[in-house]
């Protein structure tokens, strides 16, 4: 409060500062309005969807421009040592896929300590697997008598609701019951578009209005779900900026909410937009910190992003990426596979 | 925004401080440093090393400047390359001789496009003009009521029907022509430029709108691909300019940096918070001081002006300077600081301010504020004429009544004290202003200034002023960094 009520005396400043500036000036006049002329009609909206797979599509088909970056290492055909030139070109690869300052300097250590040995490209290929975690699975059973949640965290549009949307359809299908908790209380429409994909996946959903309590909400979802006798929550929550310390309590104590009662939160996903740079380590380090972040769902791998700065999310947090966006279709979600995901960066 | 980047530098200034001479060992490690910090900060590749290339030559040619220090030389170097990368000037938004003025904001999704629109649209009203939106986002569930929303926060009216994008574009148009609104932004369904369809959607829309400006909308978070993104964009659609999203999102902003070297478009308006007002034209000279972390008072004082209300603010200017200042008038000032955007954004265009002073303010949020609305609004009229009169009683009764706590309750009547005490020690002589201000204001009023120079003592003065109860807090015993509640 100190430090608010100091601002409001710095802005006040501010404020009289710009009004004598203001006064000094002439007064501009603005253009008069004219009246309101009457709002046009409004229809309603119908949202067009657009046709989805039928099968989920494979890594290797669908990372678009991934490949074509590493294609100048493949075509690299030196072993052993290798010279300054190689070692750029290596290092330009690594750091134009957004794998980050520091992976790309040690994984280049290691590549000048110990040579190329078999050529370039299976050399990359063991250092960047070496970079992931080895354990990935995905926990979906709660300890007996209680319902398992999954709770979605991340910054703003990075694809939590889409993402909740082809997961409660892959459940779904899987022969799950599925509750989908409409936790983004604060963006506009948010529940809507979450109450759009419960329809298309045939998930029960749980909502209140904007502006209510998101634990409120998902505890609400997590009581229906056992009463119900349903398998799984999923909880969305609104975006957020992972620099800011109340927005993070929040998230804190909805994921508390979460853990209480008759639910278990078995799996905290984060996700994350394959476009991100550097940022995704913080948004990383600090969602694990008030979150207990325990996988990452990588959207958004059908663009011409890379996503290697989850490499650098693996080794330095040992994060494990579960998941992989490929799409805005409901089919548009696959497994992460590590080794896949490698190939797919340095096969051409 | 650019935290980190602007981290980088203060620390590498400070670390050539003491030297007297520039070595070329100092130069090669100064450039290293430059060097990962434009990668750390996500800034493309090729503009990376063009950028250290004309840093070097800069450098060089500065060497025989005796009257800076190395350091500064280094900051200055980087500073004005900084412009030079950033782009000249602002965007002169020009209108339609015909109106209305048509605006397509085109995207990857989940980048801020729909956010984005609504600002665009407060922009333009604060500007005196009429805008009109038209959601042609029929791809995303919800995103037409989203937009909804959003408009009617802004006052903004929205278009939208059932056909497809194309035709609701041309239709909003039309209806804003009909109408009588002079600025049209469309916004667009999130796509991929690997999506043909969509991108060749996109193109239609535009030339069934023949739009003045296309801007494309971009997460200051991006990595190396914004540069990707931003050139096929511009080969389909041609834009006139970028917007950056998000950029108080501890985003380095290294894709604002790279967009105007790789594709030659330059970034035009930036979305600093989540508040509506939290948005503005891009300054290219003012975020590389902001950058390197000199504040930026221009845009601050252009926002104030933009959103204060004049009346409110002049009718406690003058009781603010002789000291009769009340609590009530207070919540008036408070109300017309809050319409300026988050205190967190505004915070950082503050020159003078420390890095803990800008982290401490990042979080304070609407509920801080609140909670000293509800205590003021709990104390009678006299009250917060007469803040002295308000005892222990008194302040448990305001405490229960706007459910807060007594320690609350004292810790605001605390810090008014001190705001009264420190306004009335620089109102001095000249009500309407303050003397310490004047440099302040002088400078401020000397706007379209090529760049900002770093000293802003006056303010700076000011705002060092404004914290000082948190130290004489800490010697009562707190030991808690002075953060919110
Ligand atoms: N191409 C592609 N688009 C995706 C993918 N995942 C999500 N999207 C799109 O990204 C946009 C944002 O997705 P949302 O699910 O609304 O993101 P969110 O994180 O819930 O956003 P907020 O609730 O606003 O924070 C939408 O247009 C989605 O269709 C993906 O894997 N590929
Ligand atoms: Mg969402």
């Amino acid at each position: 409060m100190i430090v608010a009520i100091a601002i409001v005396a710095a802005l006040l400043v501010v404020g009289i500062v710009a009004l004598v500036i203001a006064r000094r000036r002439r007064a501009r006049s603005l253009a008069p309005a004219s009246d309101q002329p009457p709002l046009p009609q409004v229809l309603v909206t119908e949202v067009v969807e657009r046709p989805t797979l039928d099968e989920a599509p494979s890594l290797g088909t669908r990372i678009g421009a991934t490949r074509g970056v590493f294609e100048r290492i493949r075509s690299m055909s030196a072993t052993g040592a290798l010279g300054v030139d190689e070692l750029a070109i290596v290092e330009e690869v690594l750091l134009r896929s957004d794998v980050g300052v520091a992976t790309t300097a040690s994984i280049l250590d290691g590549l000048r300590r110990d040579g190329a040995g078999d050529g370039v490209a299976p050399t990359l290929r063991r250092a960047l697997r070496a970079c992931l975690v080895d354990e990935r699975s995905v926990r979906d059973r709660a300890e007996p008598g209680r319902v398992a949640v999954w709770l979605f965290v991340g910054v703003n549009g990075v694809g939590k609701t889409t993402t909740i949307g082809k997961l409660a359809h892959r459940e779904i299908a899987a022969g799950r019951s599925v509750v989908l908790a409409a936790g983004d209380t604060f963006r506009a429409a948010a529940a809507e578009q979450l109450g759009q994909w419960a329809e298309r996946s045939g998930a029960e959903l749980v909502r209140v209005g904007e502006g209510a309590d998101p634990g409120a909400v998902i505890h609400d979802a997590i009581g229906r779900a056992a009463a119900r006798g349903a398998d799984l929550v999923l909880a969305d929550t609104a975006g957020r900026r992972s620099n800011s310390t109340n927005l993070l309590e929040e998230l804190a104590k909805v994921r508390r909410v979460a853990d209480r009662g008759p639910g278990q939160v078995v799996e905290t996903f984060m996700v994350l937009d394959a476009t991100t740079g550097q940022n995704a380590l913080s948004q990383a380090r600090e969602f694990l910190a008030a979150a207990a972040v325990s996988g990452i769902v990588l959207t958004k791998l059908d663009g011409t992003a890379r996503g290697g700065i989850v490499v650098a999310i693996e080794r330095e947090l040992g994060i494990p990426v579960k998941f992989v966006g490929v799409g805005e279709g409901v089919a548009d979600l696959i497994p992460f596979d590590p080794d896949e995901f490698v190939d797919s960066l340095i096969r051409a | 925004m650019f935290d980190t980047l602007a981290d980088r530098f203060e620390r590498l200034s400070a670390s050539l401080r003491s030297r007297g001479r520039l070595s070329d060992a100092d130069l090669d490690g100064a450039l290293a440093d430059v060097r990962s910090a434009l990668l750390e900060a996500d800034v493309e590749l090729t503009v990376v090393r063009a950028f250290l290339d004309a840093l070097r030559v800069r450098l060089a040619g500065q060497a025989l400047n005796q009257s800076l220090t190395p350091g500064q030389q280094v900051i200055k170097a980087v500073h004005e390359q900084l412009i030079e990368v950033l782009g000249g000037s602002a965007l002169k938004v020009t209108y339609a001789s015909r109106p209305p003025t048509v605006i397509v904001l085109a995207g990857l999704q989940g980048a801020g496009k729909t956010t984005a629109a609504a600002k665009l649209a407060l922009w333009f009203k604060q500007q005196g003009r009429q805008p009109y939106l038209v959601a042609a986002d029929l791809q995303r569930p919800a995103a037409v009521q989203q937009l909804r929303v959003l408009g009617s926060q802004a006052g903004v009216d929205v278009f939208s029907d059932a056909s497809t994008p194309v035709d609701v574009a041309r239709r909003g148009v039309a209806e804003a022509a009909r109408i009588g609104r002079d600025v049209v932004i469309i916004d667009t369904a999130g796509r991929l430029t690997v999506d043909r369809e969509l991108m060749d959607e996109v193109r239609a829309i535009s030339d069934a709108t023949s739009p003045h400006y296309t801007f494309l909308v971009i997460d200051a978070a991006t990595g190396q691909d914004a540069v990707v993104t931003a050139r096929s964009f511009h080969d389909t659609l041609a834009l006139s300019g970028i917007v950056v999203s998000k950029l108080d999102y501890d985003a380095r902003g290294g894709a604002v940096l790279s967009a105007r070297g790789v594709v030659g478009c330059p970034v035009v308006f930036a979305s600093t918070g989540e508040k509506l007002g939290d948005f503005d034209l891009f300054h290219p000279d003012r975020m590389a001081s902001r950058i390197l972390g000199m504040g930026d008072a221009l845009s601050l004082i252009e926002q104030a002006e933009r959103t204060m209300d004049a009346d409110v603010v002049a009718a406690s200017a003058g009781r603010l300077m002789d000291g009769s200042f009340t609590l009530d008038d207070f919540l008036a000032q408070l109300n017309q600081v809050r319409k300026m955007g988050s205190l967190g954004g505004l915070m950082r265009l503050m020159p003078g301010v420390t890095k803990e002073m800008r982290s401490a303010a990042s979080n304070v949020d609407d509920r801080e504020l609140n909670k000293i609305e509800a205590i003021i609004r709990s104390m009678t009229a006299r009250e917060r004429r007469e803040p002295a009169i308000i005892d222990g009683s008194r302040r448990s009764r305001i405490a229960r009544g706007s459910g807060t706590t007594v320690n609350a309750v004292n810790q605001l009547l605390k810090q008014f004290g001190e705001m009264r005490k420190m306004m009335r020690q620089m109102g001095g002589a000249n009500p309407t202003m303050p003397p310490q201000m004047g440099k302040f204001a002088a400078l401020a009023a000397r706007r379209g200034a090529d760049s900002l120079p770093a000293g802003f003592e006056a303010l700076g003065a000011g705002m060092r002023a404004a914290p000082a109860p948190k130290g004489k807090k800490k010697k009562g015993g707190r030991v808690t960094p002075p953060k919110q509640r």
